[in-house]
């Protein structure tokens, strides 16, 4: 690992200013991404201002009924958190199918929203990859792609987002507060990252020194009917071939409203408003959910390894929706 | 950078740490508690899990700066003056240790386990071992030190 200066920032004024300055800088969380990356080699900082105390740590409850979950929340604290157990159980599901215990505890929600793709040649240095090195090309147009991507990619990059409390919070209409060179701003989580396009490289809107204040989720009572399930290699400890996140609003057997979110398809947490706007007034059923599942696949391009996903995310979609409008009401 | 935290309830100092440096570099190398295993230094394998605020951590990937003032144990913290602890007893008696190299993350991490459960089903011991892995796959023989060291403590908190 190559040297680098560590400050612990103190407030965030002079944390957005130091990194802002310095295009060799970075913020740090929990570290469980990003010190990993150093290790690799992926990623080589100059300076690394922590963070991991800085924002705030606590989850509050907003005048208009939604919910603020500071940056520094540790993933495993905000799926204890009654009020995101009740309300939006979707999150906390989400937060407990990703990583361990042992990394739960570290990572926090801004660094596990700004984490980087698995894909294994962004992560091998010696490969070629134009997310790690722009221009160099990408090694899994040619090489192994069951964790990659179907829909959206480009053909400089088919990588994946491997965050599962992202797929969640892009579900629930989370809106992310930043603090940047240029000021505050707010992003709605859906588009907070980016597809590759011919920039790989940006995995966000995020300009170089904004820093991740807090997370708003909005009030929305249908979330109190959610659930994610995450489909995987190994029961537990790996990451999503494919997700879905899922929220319904039933009045009889009629669906009201709905949300969903896929994870593991593309490069971004993938929002399924075509899917949505399907089941929207429709009945319950399973032909309806299946129609719906085919509105939003069509699209999708399988590669080499991958084809798979596309019949299991129907299905996996076609569960959770099951499930949901078969639970007893709440 | 001069780091001050404390270990296993006593206050270790180090001087010339960089800060970049692992929080399990700093247990292994500068402070002599090699308990913690260093094997994959990715956050796969949990063979150095500690616990940091009373929390089961990797150690391999907090960076010394963050550890400035607070507060780390070890698997070095886990047995008496004399005496190895029940969950220790149990990993000996249930024959849960081959080569022995996950051993302390897994000590540790079940130690953790049971202060926040203490009689866990067998799903939850396998979800919060689940950041551990044995090379010598002895799962099974693992689960049953689990179970036993939870039956042990139980018994130890009634007598
Ligand atoms: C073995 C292993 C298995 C894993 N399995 C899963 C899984 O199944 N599902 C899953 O979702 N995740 C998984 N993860 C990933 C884990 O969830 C992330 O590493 C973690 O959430 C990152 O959070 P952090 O705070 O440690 O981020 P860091 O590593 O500290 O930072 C990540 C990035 O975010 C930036 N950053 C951090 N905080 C801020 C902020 N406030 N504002 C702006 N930028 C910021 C950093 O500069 C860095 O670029 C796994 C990780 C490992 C090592
Ligand atoms: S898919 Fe993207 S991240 Fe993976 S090798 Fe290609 S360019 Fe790199
Ligand atoms: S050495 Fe830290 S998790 Fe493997
Ligand atoms: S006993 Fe050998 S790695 Fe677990």
């Amino acid at each position: 690992m190559k040297p680098f200066d560590y400050q612990r920032a103190t407030d965030t004024d002079t944390a957005v200013a130091t990194v802002s300055r310095n295009p060799n800088a970075r913020y740090l969380g929990g570290g469980t991404n990003l010190v990993d990356h150093m290790k690799l080699g992926v990623s080589s900082p100059e300076l690394l201002v922590d963070v991991s105390r800085l924002s705030s740590d606590t989850v509050e409850t907003l005048p208009d009924g939604g919910v603020r979950v500071g940056a520094a929340v540790r993933n495993s604290d905000l799926a204890a958190e009654p009020i995101i157990r009740q309300r939006y159980p979707v999150l906390a599901h989400a937060l407990l199918a990703g990583a361990s215990g042992q990394l739960r505890n570290l990572a926090t929600t801004g660094g596990n929203l700004l984490q980087r793709t698995r894909c294994v040649y962004f992560q091998d240095v010696t490969t070629p990859c134009n997310k790690r090195e722009p221009g160099t090309g990408c090694s899994a147009l040619d090489g192994y792609t069951r964790y990659h991507a179907v829909l959206g990619s480009s053909e400089h990059c088919v990588a994946t987002h491997p965050s599962d409390m992202a797929v969640a919070l892009t579900a629930l209409d989370a809106v992310v507060h930043t603090q940047g060179p240029s000021g505050p701003r707010s992003i709605p989580v859906a588009d907070l990252h980016r597809l590759p396009g011919d920039e790989p490289d940006r995995d966000t809107v995020l300009e170089h020194g904004e820093l991740i204040t807090a997370v708003d989720l909005p009030a929305l009572p249908m979330a109190a009917r959610s659930n994610y399930r995450k489909v995987r290699d190994r029961a537990s400890y790996a990451f999503a071939l494919v997700s879905v996140a899922a929220a319904v609003d039933i009045a009889g057997d009629t669906i009201r409203d709905v949300r969903i979110a896929f994870g593991g398809l593309a490069h971004k947490p993938w929002r399924a408003t075509l899917a949505e706007n399907a089941l929207r007034g429709a009945p319950a059923t399973e032909a309806t959910f299946r129609t719906a599942a085919d509105a939003e696949l069509a699209e999708a391009r399988p590669l080499s390894d991958n084809e798979f996903k596309i019949p299991m995310a129907r299905n996996t979609l076609t569960s959770v929706l099951r499930d949901l409008t078969q639970q007893e009401g709440s | 950078m001069r780091l001050k935290f404390t270990v296993n309830g006593r206050q270790a100092e180090a001087d010339d740490v960089w800060e970049g440096e692992s929080l399990l570099y700093v247990l292994r190398e500068r402070l002599g508690l090699p308990g913690s295993k260093n094997a994959c230094e990715q956050g796969e394998c949990g063979s150095c899990t500690v616990r940091l605020d009373g929390v089961a951590a990797c150690a391999c990937l907090v960076a010394a700066g963050q550890v400035q003032d607070r507060e780390v144990d070890t698997v070095e913290g886990l047995a008496g003056e004399d005496e190895l602890d029940a969950v220790q007893r149990a990993f000996v008696d249930a024959g849960a240790v081959q080569c022995g190299f996950c051993t302390p993350g897994l000590l540790v991490a079940a130690d953790d386990l049971l202060e926040r459960c203490p009689s866990p089903s067998d799903s939850e011991i396998r979800e919060s071992l689940a950041g551990n892995l044995c090379r010598c796959t002895g799962y099974e023989k693992i689960m049953d030190a689990v179970r036993l060291a939870a039956d042990r403590r139980a018994e130890e908190a009634r007598s």
